[in-house]
């Protein structure tokens, strides 16, 4: 049984068939992509896979988890991350502060034992801070860790937000579109990021535009089209796939 | 109950019904072309009222309540070019904020002006005891005068925004802002306007209800509640429900006069408006998807 | 960082003291009874401060708390059980040394609840009803929640003002005074002033200190974080839901002890401390303080509580709330204080290290 499998899901909003009849698997450690042109279906699939949406039918399993019904914040406790097209960082708070809300699912500290500053809380927070200056550090915006992270420089947030996303300790991230926004240099720095990752242990799945990162680091590639599964496989078939091309180039 | 009295029952319901959905009318007019709750809508329905009452001392009654929904009308434009023109993607709770404090503003300087009297507007045929006789049930006059002019209220804001230009310049704005300013459409106006409108429609009303429920300094937070849990029942943003839902939540405390003590009868709409926000927010006639609050 | 934490409440307990002894100095001392009903009405403020600032949910109802732990208490250590003492709850109430014999000031024999047992029941009730209308009710959003929060407060207000249980519209007085500890004893005489005093901030403190640390924990951040972005606070693992629904309970405890504490301090309690208005006065008060600045809410309560109840507003009292609250959503959204001594501090103390 593969590490994630998307059973035949579908979304319909209204008339519209978002997402229809998808299914694919991601073997665990793989990086794997969903490419496909706009309007594909592409984040409603991420939106269904970490359960930000019910889907209309379908099954999502996650190391060996059935998905339907949960909630994303039990969803992100199974070790499911994602990211965001547009980056939401938490407003108001410094990247570190950012990143450290990451490590929520990793620390225990509840209600009253914060209230009343518990002796263990203590030794927790100074680890929670621990690790989240070694993340900044990892990607580079360590001298950032106090400043306002909505006033960095987008691709500084970007930074930020793999930094959050990796406190939790994913078993999974959903990538949405790392690369938008980002230049040549600071797309491969995705790309070198992506694959440090997988290096780790994280499987990866990842939703991006951008060719030449997208066949430069996944392992397998699916592609979408008006909600639907054209394709599905190595780099090498796909960028051959004619209905591939046809579904990008037109006829 | 006698037939003759579920005819009271009834139009007493529909004339409450009418004003609050004039109100709701009103709240969704603003709505639509800006995405804020006015939470001073229902201080319009008051300074109809009050203002034409101190005017009838210096003119007929007719010049007086004209007077009184033009000045009336302008203080609604003046509060959204004071207020809330200038504002720049202001938050929800910002706006919200903001529109109670002008509430209250609009409230206290009332009560400086005419204190805590209640008075109203003589009633526009005969007095307080005339009646007609409709369907065997003693019905005053005014009661009709409300009804009707809520009405030919509707009627006519229907045809505007059907027929004329600019009434489909603010349905424009109301759907997507950035494509009308594209088109050309001058959008600062069209929310100006909306809120011209809608002090508009609410000093009507205020000046029609005047004689049946009199006028205070205080009426506009009870009735801006109502306005409001109508709007949301008819489906924020749709008029077509906000009339059906008005005339529903009319007829409702209408007839629970006979069942709830008086001292609860507020409690009847506020439960309705929790019901409502608790199990179907985009109201009766609303959908799902168009229940998403719109941006500023 | 440790100067910067251990700053503000040094200050505070500072310039307590120091009122209080120049009160006493300049024969002054009945400025205390004020700054004591400021204190109450503050620690409403730093609950909503927390709800509104840092989780981010608006509550326009929060008078309705305050009002639930006021009434409670007064209602059931004044509300005679004498009619009832052979029932089975009255009998084991009374076993469980809940109850107190009594005069009323007529002579006749009366059947009380103990204040403290009172206390406890009022805030575990508000507790719980805030439990069970935040379940829905925080599932809104925006305007929906603020009408939402809105009318709970207008049905708590209707119910206190419609009930003979609960006085109607003279509300609930005679009051009697609240014994926490021997020796410690909650009452407006004015023999007791200065401890009443020092009991209403010692009571403000504790609750700084409380909501501090949990503003600084990993629950404040995830509060903060749902504040900023919802979708993505949820993506990390936060549970949105509960979270809300515990600091939306957590505010309303530190209301209804606020309304138990300055109920018997009063010696009464009318159906004006569950009015919209006093909903929208709390409102104002964080809104004016800054949204998510605790220390700045405090400030501002003091200052305007206190400004109110001296009458130096006159009967222009809610048009100056409804003004203030307009001039600062306006023009200082992020609150007056944010914009000057935030920034300020913060470039001081940054460079600490932990």
């Amino acid at each position: 049984m593969a590490f994630l499998e998307v059973a035949r899901l579908s979304k319909q909003f209204g008339g519209l068939k978002a997402v229809n009849d998808v299914s694919f698997a991601v073997e665990k450690g793989l990086v794997k992509a969903v490419i496909g042109p706009n309007g594909a279906g592409k984040t409603t699939l991420f939106n269904l896979i970490s359960c930000a949406l019910a889907p209309t039918s379908g099954r999502v399993r996650f190391n060996g988890n059935e998905l339907r019904g949960k909630k994303p914040h039990q969803v992100a406790e199974l070790g499911l991350g994602r990211t965001f097209q547009n980056i939401e960082m938490f407003a108001g708070m410094t990247a570190l502060e950012n990143v450290m809300v990451g490590r929520h699912i990793r620390s225990r500290s509840g209600f009253f034992a914060s209230m009343l500053r518990m002796p263990w809380t203590r030794p927790e927070e100074r680890q929670i801070r621990r690790k989240s200056m070694e993340l900044l550090d990892l990607l580079g915006v360590a001298d950032y860790a106090d400043v306002d992270a909505c006033s960095l420089a987008f691709g500084q947030q970007r930074a930020v937000e793999f930094a959050r996303s990796l406190a939790m300790e994913p078993k999974l991230l959903l990538l949405d579109e790392p690369a938008a926004g980002l230049n040549i240099y600071e797309t491969a720095e995705v790309g070198r990021l992506i694959t440090k990752i997988r290096d780790l242990g994280i499987t990866v799945l990842l939703v991006e535009h951008d060719m030449s990162l997208v066949m430069d680091i996944s392992d397998e590639i699916v592609v979408l089209s008006f909600g639907e599964t054209i394709a599905e496989g190595l780099p090498n078939e796909i960028r051959n796939d004619p209905e591939v091309i046809k579904v990008y180039l037109g006829e | 109950m006698t037939f003759e009295l579920f005819i009271q029952y009834l139009f007493a319901g529909i004339t409450y019904g009418s004003i609050y959905a004039i109100v709701a009318i009103g709240f969704n007019i603003i709505y639509n072309t800006t995405g804020i709750i006015n939470f001073a809508q229902g201080e319009f329905v008051m300074l109809g009222g009050m203002i034409s009452i101190s005017f009838l001392a210096f003119m007929p009654l007719p010049l007086a309540i004209l007077l009184a929904v033009i000045i009336t009308m302008v203080a609604g434009a003046l509060i959204e070019i004071i207020f809330i023109r200038w504002l720049e993607a202001p938050s929800v709770l910002r706006m919200i904020i903001i529109t109670i404090g002008i509430s209250i503003l609009i409230r206290e300087a009332a009560l400086f002006i005419w204190g805590e009297s209640v008075r109203s507007l003589p009633y526009f045929i005969g007095n307080e005891i005339t009646t007609i006789g409709i369907f065997g049930a003693r019905i005053s006059p005014q009661v009709l005068w409300v009804i009707g002019s809520c009405c030919v209220m509707v009627l006519i804001l229907n045809l505007f925004f059907r027929t004329t230009s600019v009434g489909r310049e603010m349905r424009a704005c109301a759907a997507n802002r950035k494509a009308a300013i594209l088109c050309g459409i001058n959008t600062r106006n069209m929310v100006t306007l909306s809120f011209v409108l809608s002090a508009g429609m609410g000093a009507i009303a205020g000046c029609m209800m005047s004689p049946i429920t009199y006028s205070q300094y205080d009426i506009g937070t009870g009735l801006a509640i109502k306005g409001f849990t109508v709007a949301i029942l008819g489906g924020l943003g749709n008029s077509g429900g906000a009339v059906a839902a008005g005339l529903l939540l009319g007829l409702i405390e209408a007839f629970s006069v006979s069942v709830v003590p008086l001292a609860f009868q507020d409690a009847i709409s506020i439960s309705i408006l929790l019901l409502i926000l608790f199990v179907r927010p985009h109201g009766l006639f609303g959908s799902k998807e168009a229940a998403g609050l719109k941006a500023f | 960082m440790i100067m910067k934490r251990l700053l503000f409440p040094i200050a505070l307990i500072v310039i307590l003291v120091g009122v209080q002894l120049v009160c006493r100095w300049t024969g002054t001392l009945y400025y205390l009874t004020q700054m004591t009903m400021s204190a109450y009405y503050s620690l409403v403020v730093i609950g909503l401060c927390v709800v509104m600032g840092y989780a981010g949910q608006i509550s326009l109802g929060h008078a309705g708390f305050f009002a639930i732990g006021g009434y409670l208490a007064a209602a059931l250590t004044t509300r005679n059980l004498l009619a009832f003492q052979n029932t089975f709850l009255v009998k084991a109430l009374g076993s469980a040394g809940l109850l107190a014999s009594g005069q009323d000031i007529y002579g006749a024999n009366t059947l009380v609840v103990t204040p403290w047992a009172a206390c406890i029941s009022a805030v575990v009730i508000a507790a719980l009803i805030a439990f069970l209308i935040g379940i829905p009710v925080l599932k809104l959003k925006g305007h929906y929640l603020a009408m939402a929060t809105l009318g709970f407060g207008i049905i708590i207000y209707r119910l206190v003002l419609a009930s003979t249980y609960f006085g109607g519209a003279d509300g609930i007085s005679g009051v009697s005074s609240f014994q926490l500890l021997p020796g410690l004893t909650v009452s407006g005489e004015s023999s007791a002033r200065v401890q009443n005093y020092y009991i209403a901030w010692g009571l403000v403190c504790t609750g700084m200190f409380l909501l501090g640390n949990l503003i600084n924990s990993r629950v404040g951040r995830a509060l903060r974080a749902i504040h900023g972005s919802e979708k993505a606070a949820e993506s990390i693992g936060v549970d949105i839901a509960r979270y809300k629904l515990y600091s939306f309970v957590l505010s309303a405890v530190f209301a209804a002890v606020a309304g138990v504490f300055l109920t018997h301090y009063n010696g009464s309690i009318g159906p004006s401390e569950a009015s919209v208005m006093k909903s929208i006065r709390y409102v104002a008060i964080v809104a004016v303080g800054g949204m998510s600045h605790l220390w700045g809410a405090l400030f501002m309560s003091v200052i305007l509580n206190f400004l109110s109840l001296r009458g130096v507003f006159g009967t222009y009292d809610d048009a100056v709330f409804g003004a203030i609250l307009i001039l600062i959503m306006l023009f200082a959204p992020e609150g007056i204080l944010k914009i000057n001594l935030g920034a300020k501090f913060r470039a001081v103390f940054s460079r600490r290290e932990e």
